[in-house]
This record gives C-alpha cells, structure tokens and sequence, in this order.
C-alpha cells in the first residue's frame, strides 16, 4: 500500500473496492457559486468528526462570481503535514476548470467531470476520465424546480460513493448546515445527495477510503476542525479578549464578521470603523479603556495602520495586531499567499520601534500563537503582530480540542485606587497603565503619549531620557528572547542541511526534510514561531550544518535573501545562511523545496 | 445583561472638583492665545458637573489645541494627528462609566481627521468633541488650514490662499452629529454654556469654537470682537427650533460672521453606546448563560 508521501501518490491507480488508502488528495475545480468551499467543508468536518487529519487547500477567485475557484482536501488516516503536491481526485465542474488543473493530476489519477458541461480529451490515457450528469443529475433530483443549485451536493454524493464515506455522518453534518434554513431545504439537499450516491460509477475507479481506528489513547482529547482565520477567534477569546475592531479587507475579513458576531455574547464588542486607521485607533482606545484589544488586517491595511502601531510602541499599549499575509506590494495578489509582510511586521513604522511577532506555522498554530500574543501584550505591555497568512486562513486543518481548563482567562477591567506618585514608565518595572476609573489618590492624574516621555509619562524631549527610554522599550523584547524556548530541530542535529522556515509552510518544510532523510541524507528542520524577538540559540544550532537553507514564500530581494534569511543574517553574521524563495501566489510545494535544496547543495561554500 | 462596560467602580470617598484639583501642567501656548478661555471654560463646566474625576477622559490628537489633556488633571491620551476620534470611540465604547471629551484643531478635525469626524458622529458615539478652530496651522508656524479664507496669506500660500475655505458648521449639521454647537473665546460664559450642554448630551455633541492664533492668525476673528468693531449674534431658542436640521443649515449658511449658539440637537437618537448594549441584550437572551467559558465550550463543541 503506499503511504503519505511527498508526492502523496495515494489513491492507487489500481485500487480496488477492497483496498484501504490512508491518505487521498481531491481537488474540485468550478466558478466561485458552485458552493465548492461547501463540499470543501464538508468533507473536511466529516473526517475531523473521524479523528483523522484534515488538511485542505483552497483558493478563492478575486472576483465575487464567475472566476476560477478550488478547493483541495487531503484527508488521512496517517500525519498529513501538507496539502499534497498532486491530486488523486480531479472533479470538474466545467471545460475550463478541466483545462487548468488536468495537468495538476497525478498518473493514474481520476477525472470526476460534469458530462453536461465538460468534454475530456478522449486520448489522454494518463488519466482515467469518469463522466457524471452532475448538472442534468441536480435538476432531476429536485424536480426541475431549482435549475442547477445542489450541484455541490451531487458532487458530495458522487465523492461518498467514489471512495465509501460514512454517508450517515455526512447527512448529520447536512443536518446541522441546512437543518436551521426548514426541513424541506434539507430535504431538498438529501434528494440531490441520494440521487448522486445512487449513481453507478465503474468498481474499478472506486477506492475504498476507510478511515483509520478512532484516536483512542487515553487522555486523547477529541478533534476540532476549523480554518486559521477561525483558530484565530477562538485563541482571542479564550485568551480573554472581549473588544476590537477592524476594516473589511480579504482574506482577514471573516476574523471581523466572526468576533462581531460573537463578542456580544461575551459581554464584549467588535466593531467596523470607517477605515483601517480608524480601526487600529480604536483598538487603541479600547486597550488604553483597560481591555486589551485586537484588530485584524492584511498587508494594504498593515500599511495603514503604522503610524498607531507607533503609536501604541511609543505609549507602551497592549495590542494584538493579526496580520493575513496575502500577495504585495499594493494591492497585489488579495486573494493568494506570500510571506512578504514579515520585514514590515518587525521594522515598519518610523523610529526605532521595537514589538513582537509571532508566525503560527498551522490551523492549530493559529489559536496557540494568537493566545500567545494576547498574553505577550498584557506581559510586555506592547502591540504584537500575528502574522498569519492567506493559506492558513483559507486551510482547514482538525486538530486536539485546545484544554480550556488550563487556558481559558475570564476578562475584565480591575479598577483599584493607586496611592501616591504613579509612573507608567518606570525605569525599574515593566509598564502597566492603570485605565481611566482608576482614582489616583496621590492626585497626579497620568496623560498617555506619542511623544518622548519621562517615567511618568510627561513629554521629555532631553537626549538622555530619549536614550534611556529607547533602551527601555528595547530592553523589555529581549528580555522576551531570553524567555523564549530554546527552538527545537527535527530529525538530525546536525550535518548537512538544516531547513528553516515561518509560518505556514511548515508541513511541506517537514515533509521535504523526511524525504531527503531517506535518501540518506543528515537534515534538520527548524521552524521560527518567533520572528521579533528571535529566540537565543539559533547561532549555534546553525553552526553544526553545512547549510542553512531558509524556505519562503517571498523575493530574494537586492542582496540574494529573503525577509527572513536577511533578518537571521543580519542578527547572527552567518554566511551560510541562503535562500529557498518564491513568488507565484502559492504555497511552496515539497517537489520545489527539494528542487531548492539541490540548487543550493551545488553553489555550498562549505 | 452582562457587559464589560460597566466595572465595578472602585471605592473611594468622593473628592470635589476645584480650580486646584484640576490644575496640571502650565499651558504652553503662546500669550494672547485664544485657547487659553477653552481651557478656563472647561474647567469651569468641570468644577460646575462634578463628574467623579476618575471618570474623566481628556483626549487630543495633534496641534496647539491638542496640548490641552496636559493642562487639566483628569486621564488622558495625547494620540496621533487626526485620529482622536477613533481612538476616544475606542474608550467610549469600551466604558460605559467614562466622560469622554476630545479636543482638537481644525487641521485635525477638518482635514487629516475629516473622515473620522464624519463617521464618528453619523454612529452618535457617546463623546463631546470641542474643535478649537483658529484658521491655521500654528503649531508648524503658519500654513494654510481648510478653513483659512481665500487670500490667506501663509508660508503654504505666500501669494494668498486659493482653495475655497470649508465652512464648519454646514460640515458638522452634514456629520449627522446629535448636538453641534458654534462659540467665540471672546464669549466666555456662552462658550462655557456650550460646552456644558455637550457635556450633558448623550450621545456624539461637538462645539466648534473660533480661538485666534495670537502669533499667526490675531484678526482671524476680529469680526467677532467688540473691541474690534466686531459683534456676536446668539442664537435665540424660542425663535430657533434647535430639532430643525433644515432650519439649522440656514444658520450656517449665513454670511460671515454667523450666528453662535446651539444650532442643532436632537435627544431621541440613541447613541451607538445604547445600540450596542441593546445588540448584547437581544444575543445574549439566545444563551442559556452569559458564562464566558461555558459558551465557548459550546463554540468548540461546535467545530467537532
């Protein structure tokens, strides 16, 4: 049987209804209102719910209807790391959803076409090509009384039958989706579902996708499946945050649409603002009002919002910022990924302005690091920037229910009388404001600034408080990096290649150093959550390999580096450390990493 | 209900509020200058309310006039140019217990803020914001300001000012904004009185005050001053129905010098304050509790 792979060539070509895959990849390829995010959805929450690894791969046109739309799922019974590098499943809603992705299918792969839409290339003997009247199907099954809408949904049913998944769960989870619109439109979809799955499909295309025995190791805690954008919420929330606002801005907007909708639950608000500096502004204000706030944005609205990032440096205001990296500079590529925002998020605004930065590297990462930054800007008093990306806030990963036992912070502003003088800028304490309710009985009452200030925060222009205040602010993030965990390295400690990355290329990063380990190779993987401050300890752990070679998804720029190759150069003077970069639009896959490395093992100095 | 918006208040005997207990920083305007009387009349329409001052929130974005939350001893934030509003939006709405006002000049609210003015008042946000409008940019020494008058000259118009100057008032009634007042300095008592009915208005007030720029711009209002063969015209309420926006546009379209006074209020707008509360309320009563943790474990029961 073959296993999760780099290629991830799974699904056997010669699979037979008896045979068991542990891992499949499926694309479904169609406009932007063919619902194919639903099927997406679906399937991602039918093999969460069977404690299996879920990861997915979608992509949403710029356009709102009508532009090419895909959705990729690589479920699993094995550790899926990455959204696979090549498809087992191809299905085609129309010719040109065929046309761009039929190279994309592996050998042996199969083509799931709508026949009423979709006319194969009858010589390419590549492939096996399967017809099904996914449009003509949808319009029968519903009497004739909907056109073409459920066309998902047939496909849904065709998928279950294709590979044999549990069709009770899947009519559960519709249950739950359409079951809150009335019965009959839940009907409706199990007619449409019924009628697909009952559609005959050659037995010899069928693979029998049987999950894996259910995680039963004790203490395991049960699966939750979400998108990043999603895990982002839920780490805010659970990290006590109650209040924020934002901008509407692709691909962060559904971090603003799903706080709106909650936080009012929660005794708490987020709020709309006229545009991106509103936005941040009013974060700030509800921080300095004592609770610590969010606002959510991607790279243009990063751009805006700098000088209240400076702001709120200077003032020393907790502050989480999340950032969904998607293609720039400018308006750039909204709707695809790049990690091209990270020199931005460590050095933008003017000034020496020192912050945190924290890169979550998965779905499940996303509601670890964002808790984190909550946590980090309540501690150091000081915005911290979660840079997310436009992948991982598209990608639904399952992942162990996060212990709200143990991480759950009940929010709420503590208002007690402050006896004699208060400083806000201490020399020898860490920054904590006293929000406004707070009697100040020595009777000084504290203004919070943008200029320089002295430890009560009265402006000070003196050099030597610019100085020591500088200091101060720098001080307070290293003495973060001294905290921070010593990073830890995959596979081998030392030897050849030690791969680095950020973010979300952490599955393909891991999957690519697996597979030059066997082929005999000694690497290393190690992946920076913390990219401002660095942890302490990397110089030498990059010192016992040959090479270096840092993975991103951005330009090699003027100097040969990447954002993060440059800034790791920089802080640690090492030569030998390169780049692996790229800049399509897309997440790295395994094949062009391995590519990398053996472009960059021709040129080693060393 | 439960809201975040309410602490609990802390305990402490309730001190008065005097010309002492108010005293900061000495102000570093320049002498002559008009902000001085906004100032006096604050501080007045403070010792008057009696507002515990804990609960006071003196905000400003960038300017002369911005300098005041250093010159009254209450909390403060001396935030970035034009983007008070959002930031004092930001506390107003997180606190419920708290007196916001926000002061500022007409670079700040006109121009690098405009866009902020607008939709802060259209959402009535519960803040009292007093525009210290002296018709230039005197804290970067004198260049043009949207309200500066054609043939203004300044170090950014040496020839005389060519754009059309904005008219204040028309743009305030334009905000959709609940209360929108109009003072001079050189009315002491009135401007007190407009400040302390924004103060008192629940929702978004704002009071536009004229305050000469004693080094840059002395005769921008000498139209107004007596003393100066000027003369003010205060509006009279039993004559003008204050809940006439039409009515109020007419005031602000008259020539040069105007009419001061209270040209437009309306009380039975609720203020975003009061629509978000009602918001929390109408979701909350969809939960069996409002236990943070208990709802969000339904939340990630949710995603299983």
């Amino acid at each position: 049987m073959p296993t999760a792979g780099p290629d991830s060539s799974t699904a056997t070509s010669t699979a037979h209804s008896s045979q068991t895959v542990r891992d499949v990849v499926i694309r479904l390829a169609g406009n932007s209102q063919d619902g194919i995010q639903a099927i997406g959805g679906f399937l991602a929450r039918l093999a969460g719910r069977s404690d299996q690894d879920v990861m997915t791969f979608m992509t949403i046109p710029a356009t709102i209807a009508g532009g090419p739309s895909i959705f990729q799922v690589r479920m699993g019974s094995g550790e899926i790391l990455s959204p696979g590098d090549r498809s087992d499943l191809l299905v085609a809603f129309h010719q040109h959803s065929y046309e761009a992705h039929r190279a994309q299918l592996r050998d042996g792969g199969v083509l799931l076409y709508d026949a009423d839409t979709v006319k194969p290339d009858a010589t390419d003997t590549r492939i096996r090509a399967v017809g099904a009247p996914i449009t003509s199907g949808t319009v029968a099954a519903t009497g004739g009384s909907s056109k073409d809408k459920g066309k998902n949904i047939y496909v849904l049913g065709l998928i279950a039958r294709l590979f044999d998944l549990n069709v009770e769960k899947l009519k559960g989870l519709m249950k739950e989706r359409f079951g809150k619109k009335s019965e009959e439109v839940f009907n409706q979809n199990v007619r449409i579902f019924d009628a697909a799955y009952a559609h005959p499909l050659g037995d010899d295309v069928r693979a029998c996708f049987e999950f894996g025995p259910a995680r039963a190791a004790t203490g395991a805690r049960p699966m939750v499946t979400m998108d990043g954008n999603q895990a982002v919420v839920m780490g805010l929330v659970t990290a006590g945050v109650r209040f924020g606002a934002a901008y509407p801005i692709t691909p962060a907007s559904s971090i603003m649409e799903d706080l709106r909708a909650a936080l009012p639950k929660y005794g708490g608000m987020y709020v709309q603002c006229e545009d991106e500096i509103a936005a941040i502004a009013t974060a700030l204000g509800f921080s300095y009002a004592g609770h610590v706030a969010v606002t959510n944005t991607s790279g243009p609205g990063m751009s805006l919002k700098m000088e209240a990032l400076g702001w709120g440096i200077m003032a020393e205001m907790p502050l989480v910022i999340v950032n969904v990296q998607r293609g720039g500079p400018s308006t750039g590529l909204p709707t695809m990924v790049e990690q091209s925002d990270l020199v931005q998020a460590i050095g933008g605004t003017h000034g020496d302005a020192p912050r945190i930065v924290l890169a979550p590297c998965s779905v499940g990462d996303c509601f670890y690091a964002t808790y984190e930054a909550v946590q980090l800007a309540r501690e150091y008093s000081v915005p911290v920037i979660v840079l997310s990306d436009q992948a991982l806030s598209t990608r639904i990963e399952a992942f162990p229910e996060p212990d709200l036992a143990k991480l759950y912070i009940e929010p709420g502003v503590k208002l007690a009388p402050v006896e004699g003088e208060y400083k806000a800028y201490a020399f020898d304490k860490p920054t904590h404001h006293v929000p406004p309710g707070t009697p100040m009985l020595g009777g000084k009452y504290p203004t919070v600034t943008g200029l320089e200030h002295d430890e009560t925060g009265h402006p000070n222009a003196s050099a030597p408080n610019h100085q020591k205040m500088t200091a101060r602010r720098r001080e307070k993030i290293k003495a973060l990096a001294a905290k921070l965990p010593r990073p830890e390295v995959y596979g081998d400690q030392e030897g050849d290649v030690l791969l680095v990355g950020w973010g979300s290329t952490f599955g393909q990063i891991r999957e690519a150093a697996k597979s030059l380990r066997t082929q005999g190779r000694k690497v290393g993987h190690l992946h920076i959550r913390h990219i401002s401050p660095l942890p302490q300890g990397l110089a030498e752990i990059f010192a016992k390999y040959r090479q270096v070679d840092v993975v991103e998804i951005n330009d090699e720029g003027l100097y040969g580096y990447g954002q993060l190759a440059s800034l790791l150069r920089s802080a640690l003077a090492q030569p030998h450390i390169r780049s692996i970069c790229k800049t399509d639009g897309l997440t790295f896959k395994v094949q062009e990493i391995l590519a990398g490395v053996s472009r960059l093992d021709a040129t080693a100095q060393r | 209900m439960f809201t975040l918006t309410r602490p609990t208040p802390a305990a402490v005997p309730a001190a008065p509020l005097t010309k002492a207990t108010l005293k900061a920083d000495t102000p570093t305007w320049c002498p002559g200058c008009g902000d001085f009387a906004v100032l006096a009349a604050f501080q007045r329409v403070l010792e008057k309310l009696q507002i515990p001052q804990q609960n006071l929130v003196t905000l400003a974005g960038i300017g002369c006039s911005s300098r005041l939350p250093y010159f009254v001893n209450t909390h403060g934030g001396h935030f970035i140019h034009g983007r008070a509003l959002p930031f004092a939006a930001g506390v107003s709405l997180g606190r419920d217990d708290l007196h916001v006002v926000v002061f500022g000049g007409d670079g700040d609210g006109f121009s690098i803020g405009g866009n902020h003015l607008d939709h802060t008042a259209r959402k009535n946000i519960k803040i009292t914001y007093v525009i210290m409008d002296n018709s230039v940019y005197g804290l970067t020494k004198k260049q043009t300001s949207p309200t500066s008058p054609v043939g203004f000259k300044s170090k950014s118009d040496p020839t005389g000012a060519l754009d059309p100057a904005l008219n204040p008032m028309r743009r305030l009634l334009g905000t959709g904004a609940t209360f929108v007042a109009r003072a001079y300095v050189g009315q002491l008592q009135h401007m007190t009185d407009m400040i302390e009915r924004a103060m008192k208005h629940d929702g978004f007030s704002v009071v536009e005050v004229h305050t000469h720029c004693s080094n840059f711009y002395e005769d921008a209002f000498d139209c107004f001053n007596a003393r100066k063969g000027g003369h003010v015209d205060l509006i009279d309420e039993t004559k003008h129905d204050v809940t006439d926006i039409n009515a109020a546009f007419k005031l602000a379209s008259l020539e040069t010098p105007g009419v001061f006074g209270v040209f437009y209020e309306v009380k039975d707008q609720p203020s975003k304050n009061a629509r978000e509360a009602e918001l929390m309320a109408r979701v909350q009563a969809k939960f069996p509790t409002t236990d943070g943790r208990t709802l969000l474990q339904a939340a990630f029961d949710r995603m299983k």
